[in-house]
């Protein structure tokens, strides 16, 4: 039920950013979303694609640093108080929320966000036993 | 397993009897410069000391230095002691920090620079069976063809590879099975880094030796090449004006300071401030003469590399000074909001942290008044790998600036960058960037 996110170092400079993408678009990868975590000297680039072994091969290849994480996609029900209904739910067992994005695409009715947890096993528990849909990668890379 | 010495008799000379063959020899080059040489005979007669009246070693403190501004000012030839038909071979030094020296040398020179050669070679464990991988550049740099003659002196195989093209090294590395390599410290770490990016295995290559000079390097460093290319490092020292590499070297069975061939030359230490010659073990500038080389005699020549002479002998039986490691330049030497800092110092800090690779920049500046030292430092793919949070990476930088400051008492500002995109070095690695304008 989990989803392999890529995180890539990235100076704060011009172009940095271009040679990622454009590394990517030769490799006929497709972004299907992605964060950007940063200070003032260096930023984090996460991606969700469409072919994980491929994006870490190519990138891996022109130098980039790379790590893979496993987060969690989950549906978040689009009206007031969705996400909420989400939190509510972890808030009581301790589990941290490390960061957050969202999904571009939507599934069905719903939102999709990406979580990063501490503890994603148990994450994925707790959101299942109280009905919340938690996405598959494989899915989600073909939304 | 005995230890291999290749000229014994000259190379384990009891210090009196070696030392009477420096003096004597110290006489004859004396004379000849300041026979053949405008500058010296200027030079010794502003400080009014003749050749004559050097009676003792110790009477050596009575002449005048040679700096490297001395050999710009006789560029190209000035210096020179014989005439140009008895030299056979030019080379310049690199000139990284102005106008670059010529140096001379005659058939002999080549032929004393080659023996030179091959005792570090042998003293680094090699014979005659060994393939030797020589990766220092050929050309006007002296390493080159130094390491080149010595290797050939030996009876070993070598394998002219000069620098660059670091992917075809990697491929002669794999399929002529060098056991043993030399080039710069930060020229083997990108061979070693390279040739894992391109899935070979470094560790397991024939390779059993490395000998790494011509740039200051750590202990520290010389563990990591020892682990990722699974050999034993070793530290050579040469300098082209004295002679080029092979001045000194470390000998395998003591690895503790490099062994000066006394023989061919008078090692000092002094304080580059005042110029007076310091007791042995104490940290100074070097300074070298030469002893038998023909072409391009140097008298008392500060190199502006500061070390240590060490003196208790060594396990390995030869009765050579040794110099320690080289803690920089003297002129590299940065001074920091009055700290005294060598880049190799950093470098000792980077790589004591788990997880970072000694590929780093300094940028100096001066805001206002303070001067600031900024470390640029490369991220690592294990540091990395395990790291996707701003607040991890975050942590990492302050730790560096904490161990600086611990180790070295100066405040830097550390700035995690990008591999590769800091300068890989196939020569000599500048690490430092001094934009102040004093």
């Amino acid at each position: 039920m989990k989803v392999d996110q890529i995180s890539i170092f990235l100076e704060n400079k011009p172009g940095g950013l271009e040679r990622v993408t454009r590394i990517l678009k030769e490799a006929n990868i497709n972004i299907r979303t992605l964060s950007i975590a940063d200070t003032s000297e260096f930023g984090i680039l996460r991606l969700i694609v469409n072919d994980v072994e491929a994006a870490v091969r190519v990138l891996k290849e022109d130098g980039f640093r790379i790590s893979r994480t496993t987060v969690v996609a989950v549906e978040v029900p689009d009206r007031p108080g969705g996400l909420h209904s989400i939190m509510e739910v972890l808030s009581g067992h301790d589990i941290n929320v490390e960061y957050l994005y969202a999904f571009v695409e939507k599934s069905g009715e719903n939102a999709v966000i990406i979580v990063r947890f501490d503890n994603p096993d148990q994450a994925i528990d707790i959101l299942i036993k109280n009905n919340l849909t938690v996405l598959p990668g494989a899915k989600l890379y073909s939304l | 397993m005995a230890v291999m010495i290749y000229n014994e008799e000259f190379e384990t000379l009891p210090r009196e009897v070696l030392e009477a063959l420096q003096f004597k020899r110290l006489q004859q080059v004396l004379q000849r410069v300041y026979h053949t040489v405008g500058f010296y005979r200027r030079t010794f007669d502003a400080a009014g000391v003749k050749p004559d009246d050097i009676k003792t070693l110790a009477d050596l403190s009575r002449l005048p230095f040679t700096s490297k501004q001395d050999l710009r000012e006789n560029y190209p030839f000035g210096l020179f002691a014989v005439p140009m038909s008895s030299v056979v071979r030019l080379h310049a030094s690199s000139g990284t920090t102005g106008r670059s020296t010529v140096v001379g040398y005659t058939k002999r020179d080549i032929d004393t620079w080659s023996e030179l050669m091959a005792r570090c070679f042998v003293a680094a464990g090699l014979t005659k069976n060994d393939i030797i991988h020589n990766a220092y550049g050929y050309g006007l740099f002296t390493g080159g063809l130094g390491a080149h003659y010595g290797a050939e002196r030996l009876g070993a195989s070598v394998i002219p590879m000069s620098g660059g093209n670091t992917k075809r090294q990697i491929m002669i590395l794999q399929d002529f099975g060098p056991t043993a390599i030399c080039c710069t410290p930060s020229y083997a770490l990108n061979l070693a880094e390279q040739g894992q990016a391109m899935g070979v295995d470094m560790r397991s290559l024939r390779l059993r030796v490395g000998i790494f000079g011509a740039e200051p390097w750590s202990d520290q460093m010389r563990d990591q090449l020892e682990d990722q290319l699974a050999i034993q490092a070793l530290n050579i020292y040469g300098l082209s004006e004295v002679m080029g590499p092979g001045v000194a070297m470390e000998c395998s069975e003591g690895r503790e300071g490099m062994h000066i061939f006394e023989d061919h030359f008078i090692v000092e230490t002094i304080n580059p401030e005042t110029g007076a010659v310091l007791p042995p073990g104490e940290e100074g500038e070097i300074v070298f003469t030469t002893l038998s080389k023909e072409a391009f005699p140097l008298i008392r020549y500060r190199t502006r590399d500061v070390a240590c002479l060490i003196t208790a002998p060594c396990r390995c039986g030869r009765s050579h000074v040794r110099m320690g490691r080289i803690m920089g330049r003297s002129d590299d030497m940065l001074i920091i909001r009055g700290v005294n800092v060598f880049p190799s110092q950093i470098e000792a800090v980077l790589v004591g942290i788990e997880g970072l690779e000694p590929h780093y920049q300094l940028v100096v500046d001066r805001g206002g008044t303070l001067d600031t030292l900024e470390v640029q430092v490369e991220v690592s793919e294990r540091t990395f790998a395990n790291a996707d949070e701003v607040k991890v990476l975050q942590k990492m930088e302050r730790r560096i600036v904490k161990d600086i400051k611990d180790y070295l008492g100066v405040s830097a500002k550390v700035k995690l960058v990008e591999p590769k995109s800091l300068q890989r070095f196939e020569g000599k690695a500048s690490r430092v960037t001094d934009r102040r304008k004093l």
